[in-house]
């Protein structure tokens, strides 16, 4: 009786000790991750001022002299993520809709496996296919002398960041009670209203959680948008030209660059801006979530 | 009496399973209509097949007529709309909307545009007034619903149908979440109410029924047993089942 008390408290201690272990872990490795960015990343501006890393319009790392601006390279990224946001997040959200709220079991389930079946498809995969299906059709379409742009990667990650939006707002909207469509039933709301009013507003916290984490996807991307974007380093008129994004840069140029140059160290400072636009997408979706919590 | 619920050789199914059987019985107009009976013997899918609330649910098929005023509610032309803003429905565990306590009122207000924007503040005032609840919330209008106890939450889905202006309120057990005390409040308001609406409420309190309805119908595994005068039913019942189940016997 007694001992076997005094083991149960053993076990428990280890099994406490053991998660915790695993959370220091966690926390030690984004520490150590973060440390390391800052260190090599920081570097370069013992020789190359800040404003002129952030706002230099030059991206030419390997002539000389070397220009290290990467404003082009953000405002790449900047039409990507955009035109992908605004390409996904309403078709998401409605087919969210859709899926939960109006198809019928059978079509649900099929969808349901689709959009799993598409997030699971590698990044490399679709950046081929899209650049063997959508870089021909935008250059015709729109009449480019290229159909490398920011348009074609814009549609590319919104493609992309469907699957990751349509599965949680599904979920987000899944987890409203019955009761609330019930009630707006019985008042004599039609579906679309009680959609609309009850519904939506019920699971915002969730569909907001959804777009935040799409549009993770969509900057984080890197693959795709190398290979169909045409990775030109200046500043596009408009979203039919091609642009270089930060991500795109650092995977391209990484393998050639000498350790401890100001290429290399620049390249981490492009990684610190990169965690830097997460944290604060990842701050944003935080405060919409809590503040609808409330 | 004048009935304002005709049920006629009453059909229901769910699947292959026959919930109601051959139903008739006539709601009568400004009175109180209680529906007892054991757990699962088809009160709820009789009340919800007055505002055709089963339609939600898969696989339910009906045969016979429901006729509210004067319509047959499972014709192809029935207006769903029309039907819910005249039968309004008040369910077993409150459900008010996720929003404050002013747009759970204005809810059906906004979404039939049945006034404008100026009259939202007088519509708020009567609708709380006539379940007692301006008082207590007239200053916090704008407190979510969900902060609300359930007395008050269930007071406050009532408030929300009556801009609608319905004629008839069917009510599924509305007292089994609360307290003996808010019950109480409850059914006081369901007399006050009973000057303007015809209500129907289920319930498995056979108390309940004795102390607040004029008319009570007994079901028992779908088919309706016996329905009378509630002083009749509860006194010189006729059938023997009903005189077991409200003796105690079972249920
Ligand atoms: N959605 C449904 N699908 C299948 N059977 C149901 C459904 N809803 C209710 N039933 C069955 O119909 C019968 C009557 O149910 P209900 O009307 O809810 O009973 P009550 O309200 O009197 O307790 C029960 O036997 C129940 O199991
Ligand atoms: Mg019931």
């Amino acid at each position: 009786m007694q001992k076997s008390f005094s083991q149960k408290r053993l076990q428990e201690w280890i099994i406490e000790r053991c998660i915790y272990m695993s959370g220091i872990a966690s926390i030690i490795f984004v520490c150590l991750i973060f440390l390391f960015l800052a260190k090599e990343g920081f570097s370069l501006f013992k020789n190359i001022s800040i404003f002129d890393f952030l706002l230099g319009q030059k991206w030419y790392p390997i002539s000389t002299p070397p220009f290290f601006g990467i404003l082009s390279l953000i405002v790449g990224s900047l039409y990507v993520t955009l035109g992908a946001t605004v390409i996904a997040v309403p078709i998401g959200i409605a087919s969210a809709v859709y899926i939960s709220e109006v198809a019928p079991p059978r079509v649900r389930e099929i969808l349901k496996s689709g959009i799993e079946v598409l997030a699971a498809i590698p990044s490399v995969v679709l950046g081929f296919i899209g650049m063997m299906t959508l870089v021909p059709w935008v250059k015709n379409t729109f009449h480019l002398s290229t159909g490398l742009t920011a348009f074609s990667g814009a549609l590319m990650l919104g493609f992309m960041a469907m699957p990751t939006i349509v599965s949680i707002a599904e979920d987000a909207l899944n987890a409203v009670p019955k009761r609330y469509k019930e009630a707006a039933l019985a008042l004599g709301a039609t579906r679309w209203q009680s959609i609309w009013r009850v519904i939506l507003p019920a699971a915002s916290s969730g569909i907001v959680a959804a777009v935040m984490l799409g549009i993770g996807r969509v900057i984080g991307e890197t693959m795709a948008v190398m290979m169909i974007t045409g990775n030109a380093a200046r500043i596009p008129d408009n979203i039919f030209q091609p642009v270089r994004t930060l991500t795109a840069t650092v995977a391209a140029e990484m393998g050639e660059t000498v350790r401890g140059s100001d290429h290399y160290y620049s390249l981490f400072a492009i990684g610190i801006v990169l965690f830097i636009i997460t944290f604060c997408i990842n701050l944003i979706a935080d405060f919409a979530v809590h503040r609808k919590a409330k | 009496m004048s009935a304002i619920i005709q049920t006629r050789n009453f059909n229901l199914f769910y699947g292959t399973f026959h919930a109601l059987k051959d139903v008739n019985i006539d709601i009568p107009k400004n009175m109180i209509t209680s529906m007892i009976g054991p757990s699962g013997c088809g009160k709820s899918t009789l009340l919800r097949a007055y505002n055709r609330m089963n339609d939600l649910l898969e696989d339910v098929s009906v045969n016979g007529e429901v006729i509210v005023d004067g319509k047959n509610v499972n014709d192809p032309g029935m207006d769903l709309v029309e039907l819910r803003k005249k039968v309004g429905m008040v369910f077993q565990r409150p459900n008010p909307f996720p929003l404050s306590v002013a747009e759970n009122v204005l809810f059906s207000v906004k979404i039939h545009r049945s006034a404008a924007p100026k009259e939202y503040g007088d519509i708020i005032e009567k609708s709380l007034k006539a379940v007692d609840l301006w008082d207590g919330l007239k200053d916090k209008l704008n407190t979510s619903a969900l902060n609300l106890s359930l007395e008050q939450q269930q007071r406050l889905c009532i408030a929300r149908l009556l801009p609608v202006k319905p004629d008839i309120l069917l009510m599924d057990e509305p007292c089994s979440a609360l307290d003996p005390i808010a019950t109480g409040h409850i059914e006081e308001l369901m007399h006050h109410l009973k000057a303007n609406y015809t209500i129907v409420i289920v319930t498995h309190n056979m108390q309940q029924a004795a102390r607040v309805s004029d008319y009570t119908a007994y079901l028992y595994l779908g088919n309706l047993i016996e329905y009378d005068l509630t002083k009749k039913i509860f006194t010189v019942p006729k059938d023997r089942r009903t005189e077991d189940y409200l003796s105690g016997k079972f249920g």
